[in-house]
Order: C-alpha cells, then sequence, then structure tokens
C-alpha cells in the first residue's frame, strides 16, 4: 500500500495552489456566503442587508407553495428513483444474457445518456403537445401536459428515459462481477434459477444499488431543472414546480435572496443527508450483511 | 436444447422491444424534423418523413443563431476540460507522491467539496461571479467548474496502482519529481484521462442551469438555452424547425459517446469506484 514518494517541502503545495484557489473562490466562499445571506432579509433592488435570524427559513416552512413544492420534489424523486432502477435492472439482466450482438444492443439501449435533460425535455414536449402529439393521439386523452394531475406523470417519464442509459451501465457492470462460483455453489445446493437470483445475484448487486440510489436523488432533485424548464416550467399552476425550480424562481426572477439562500440550504442537507449515508454504508460493504 | 433456442429468441425479442422503445422519441423527433407544418399538423400525426427536411435544418440553424452557441458550448467544454484535468492531475500527483505536513487535512477539504453541487451555492456563486464582472463572458462559465473532487479521486486511484519501483528507479536516474510526472505518469494514465476527457465533454455540454443565469446576451448562450429559445421563437406548430434543432444540438455529444465508447465504460467504472 504504501507507495514511495519524493522528497520535496514545497513542491506538494505548489501543485496544490491551484485547485485550492478555485476551491476558495467559487466553492467555500459561496457556500459560507449562502449560509449567511439565508441569515438576512435583503432588498431586492439596493442590496440592503438586515439581519433577521430564522426568518427567512420560517418564511419558506410556513409557505403553502414551498411545501407543497417540498413534498412534490420527494414524490418526484421516489418515483424516479424507484422505476428508473427496476426498468434498467430489467434491461441489464436481458443485457447479461449470453446472446449475439451484445455490444450492439448494449449501445442502442444506453445512448439516452448522452442526451441533456433539455433536449429530453424537449422530445417529450412534442411527444405530448395538445395539437397533435403522437402519445396524445395514441392514448387517446390530449391534456396530458395541461392538466394539473397528469402533467408531472410526463415529466416522472422523460426524466426516467433520460437516465435508463446511465442505470443500466452500472447494473451491468455489476451483474457481470457476480461470482460465477457463488451461482453454482447455489444451483448444486438445489438452488432453482428464481431463488438463486434473489438470494445472491440481488445480494451482490446491492452496494451499486446503494450507490445509485444516491446519484439518482442527486439526478431527480438538481438535473431535472432543465428537463421542466423546457417541459413545464413548473406548471400547470405550479404542478410540477420541484424545489430547484422554486429556487431558480425566488432567486432569479423575484430576487428573494434571503428566501433563495435559505432554500439552497435545504437542499444542502439533503445532499449531505445522502453523501452521509453513502459514506457509512460504503465501508461496510453493503452485499456482506 | 429446445428450450434455450427459445430462451434466446425470447431474449432477442425483449432487447429488441427495448431498444425500440428507448429510441422513439428520437426517431419520431428524427421523422418530425423533415415535415412541413401542414404535414406536422395532421392528425392522426403521421409518421412518414416528410418533404422539408433540407428548409427545417436550415431555419433551426439561423432562427437562433444555432452555429454561435455550438461554437460557445464547445469552448466552453474545452476550456472546463483542459482546466480541469490539468488541476486534477497536479493535485492527484500531490497527494500520492509526497508526504507533507496537512496532507489529510487538505485531503478532506477537498472531500468535503462533494457537498456543494452548484445549485446548492448559486446564490452566492452569482454574486461573486457578477462582482468580478463575469456575467457573459466565458471565465464565469468555465473557471468555477476547474476545481473537481471526484476528477482528482479517480487519478489518485489510477495513481496507486503504478509500481513503486519506477518511482524508485526514477529517483536513483536522478530524474526530478516533474520529469517523472510527464514522462512515466502522463503517458501510464492515458487512458484515464481520456475517460475524464469523454464524461467532462458530455457533462459540460449538457449544463443548462448555470449558463442560463450566467449569460444575457444572445451572443453568449449555449445550445441546451437555445432549444428553449427556438421552443419560444418558433410558433408552437413548427415542430418541425424544433425538431430540427433538437437533432442538431445532440450530435456532438451522442458522436464522442459512440466513438469513445470504451473509454466511456472504463471512466464509469471509475467512478462507482471513488
Amino acid at each position: 500500500m504504501k507507495q514511495s514518494t519524493f522528497n520535496n517541502k514545497y513542491l506538494p503545495y505548489v501543485l496544490l495552489v491551484p485547485t485550492f484557489f478555485i476551491l476558495v473562490v467559487f466553492l467555500f466562499y459561496p457556500a459560507v456566503e449562502t449560509f449567511r445571506l439565508s441569515l438576512f432579509k435583503i432588498h431586492p433592488w439596493t442590496g440592503a442587508e438586515k439581519f433577521a435570524g430564522l426568518y427567512n427559513f420560517i418564511k419558506i416552512f410556513t409557505n403553502g407553495d414551498y411545501l407543497k413544492s417540498f413534498i412534490l420534489s420527494a414524490y418526484f424523486a421516489i418515483v424516479v428513483i424507484i422505476a428508473g432502477l427496476f426498468f434498467s435492472l430489467l434491461i441489464a439482466i436481458l443485457l447479461n444474457q449470453k446472446i449475439k450482438g451484445m455490444r450492439f444492443y448494449r449501445t442502442f439501449l444506453i445512448w439516452p445518456y448522452a442526451l441533456s435533460p433539455a433536449i429530453a425535455g424537449a422530445l417529450f414536449n412534442f411527444l405530448f403537445n395538445p395539437a397533435n402529439g403522437v402519445l396524445c393521439y395514441f392514448t387517446g386523452f390530449r391534456t396530458w401536459l395541461t392538466d394539473e394531475k397528469t402533467a408531472i406523470i410526463v415529466v416522472i417519464i422523460a426524466a426516467v428515459w433520460k437516465n435508463l442509459g446511465y442505470n443500466i451501465i452500472f447494473y451491468l457492470t455489476a451483474l457481470r462481477n457476480v461470482p460465477a462460483s457463488a451461482l453454482e455453489s447455489a444451483s448444486i445446493d438445489g438452488a432453482g434459477p428464481v431463488k438463486r437470483f434473489i438470494y445472491i445475484t440481488v445480494a451482490f448487486l446491492s452496494p451499486t444499488t446503494f450507490f445509485l440510489f444516491v446519484m439518482n436523488t442527486i439526478y431527480a432533485y438538481f438535473a431535472s431543472f432543465g428537463l421542466i424548464d423546457v417541459l413545464t416550467q413548473g406548471g400547470p399552476a405550479g404542478s410540477t414546480r420541484v424545489l430547484i425550480y422554486h429556487l431558480y424562481k425566488d432567486f432569479f426572477v423575484h430576487s428573494k435572496i434571503g428566501y433563495a439562500a435559505a432554500e439552497s440550504l435545504v437542499l444542502f442537507s439533503l445532499v449531505v443527508g445522502v453523501t452521509v449515508l453513502q459514506f457509512r454504508t460504503a465501508g461496510k460493504k453493503v452485499h456482506y450483511q | 436444447m429446445k428450450q434455450t433456442k427459445m430462451m434466446k429468441i425470447g431474449t432477442h425479442l425483449l432487447l429488441i422491444a427495448s431498444v425500440l422503445i428507448i429510441s422513439l422519441p428520437v426517431i419520431l423527433a428524427l421523422i418530425i424534423s423533415t415535415q412541413t407544418v401542414s404535414q406536422v399538423m395532421s392528425y392522426p400525426p403521421g409518421l412518414v418523413p416528410g418533404t422539408n427536411m433540407v428548409n427545417n435544418y436550415v431555419s433551426a440553424w439561423n432562427a437562433v443563431n444555432l452555429g454561435r452557441m455550438i461554437i460557445n458550448s464547445t469552448i466552453i467544454a474545452f476550456g472546463v476540460i483542459i482546466g480541469k484535468v490539468t488541476m486534477s492531475l497536479l493535485a492527484a500527483f500531490a497527494f500520492t507522491h509526497f508526504e507533507f505536513k496537512g496532507k489529510n487535512v487538505l485531503f478532506g477539504i477537498i472531500l468535503v467539496t462533494l457537498l456543494l453541487p452548484v445549485p446548492v451555492r448559486i446564490v452566492a456563486l452569482f454574486d461573486v461571479i457578477r462582482s468580478i464582472h463575469w456575467i457573459d463572458t466565458y471565465a464565469g462559465l468555465i473557471i468555477p467548474f476547474w476545481a473537481s473532487a471526484t476528477s482528482i479521486f479517480i487519478l489518485i486511484q489510477r495513481f496507486k496502482t503504478v509500481p513503486s519501483e519506477l518511482i524508485d528507479a526514477s529517483k536513483m536516474d536522478g530524474c526530478t519529481p516533474m520529469l517523472y510526472f510527464f514522462k512515466v505518469l502522463m503517458p501510464l494514465t492515458r487512458s484515464t484521462i481520456g475517460a475524464l476527457v469523454v464524461i467532462n465533454f458530455i457533462y459540460i455540454w449538457n449544463q443548462y442551469l448555470w449558463p442560463l443565469m450566467a449569460t444575457n446576451s444572445k451572443e453568449m448562450r449555449v445550445v441546451q438555452v437555445g432549444i428553449k429559445m427556438l421552443m419560444s421563437t418558433e410558433s408552437t406548430n413548427n415542430w418541425g424547425v424544433i425538431m430540427a434543432g433538437v437533432i442538431i444540438t445532440m450530435i456532438p455529444p451522442l458522436l464522442v459517446f459512440i466513438i469513445m465508447q470504451e473509454s466511456f465504460m472504463k471512466g464509469f467504472a471509475l467512478q462507482s469506484e471513488k
């Protein structure tokens, strides 16, 4: 483990200067400043600041719109994660069979990963447009995007579609790393294919599932912005306005800087939550339990 | 024997169905991008290629100055990649090939940055960029992304697998650290660097929120924001032109993805190991 090293007192610091310069100016300072701003009332035009304690937090959490957005984001994330992982695992299992043309299939199943959330938004906007959207025609239902109840479903479908490739890649790699010996000894013990899958494959996949859970949570909370901005702009009637979209509106459109900073901290606590969870379980090797 | 053959055919059929379902939105976009407005508006929707392909692509290109946006996105992607990879290489080299005071603390500080994705610090980051007059500049879209914990971790993993004997031998030959870095380490790391380039190209090309906030002028807009502009400039039913624009903007990352697929897979494998 211990690698040989060069002896040089100053060089390592010199090598780290560029990275730390950027980190301080564009990461740590803005992070601390966001924290500070969240405790102030800030005038939208003059920028005059007045200390306000937890005022902004109390305001956002007593605001019906924000609470609605909070619940909507959780619902959106949960459905995107469950549906995304389910379908990608299914496809990865198909891809893991020993058949001809595997590489061809792989390429054509994961390629939407290279597309952006904004492009996904434009594509699904067309597919579900009320005038002549192909999927409106085939479902016999025209108001997918204009109905408060169904718009979020379209956003979910688009979000799952866009991230399927990413999830498939990781599940496929994980499936290939399931040791054949474990499967063999289980089948000698008389376990059928279903039992083998549940007791062995699923167990070996659990670290990947966990990693994907974390990555998909971040995806659902943050990367969904471009998708929603192109697909629904948070509408109709705020029914697809997730937290990041809410933050963008408060900050960029309404210039409510203090609110927006407080909203950033809410998202920050979410990232801290999933990251801590990731590091705790990563050390424990999920699949041996 | 017969049963396994049936299974194989079934697997193929399921895979083909999956490919079709996944590709459907883009196949339809391709078809629509060739249709005239009246062909687009036919109901039930006409699902055969139309007669207006060239016009649609030219209109999309001119409507929002897509050419300029593609140049912007390309400059930004390469600007980020060059800075990020260079700085991450240097940092990873420092962490793996030297012993120095405060190493663990500094490493911990880099680790903490994983908690601070752009949306979390966007309010104050915007203030910083504005106060140094970087709104509407390439610098504002490039430089904040140069430091990357993920890239540093990936390179540290790679550097750790380089045999110690190489360092010892280099030291015996009186090789300076930087000479070793350029002549020995860099060539060995080429494929990992390739993987980082591909992943970051797609990541930066597809970025949306930050470029939307950090630019105002038409000249500085990037392709992703261009899609939304195209949708609001074109009349709502002119899907042929809009889809042509969508197809144009998806080509660069798709080409990179298909040509560099193996690098890409490798990069992903490294990401999950971090």
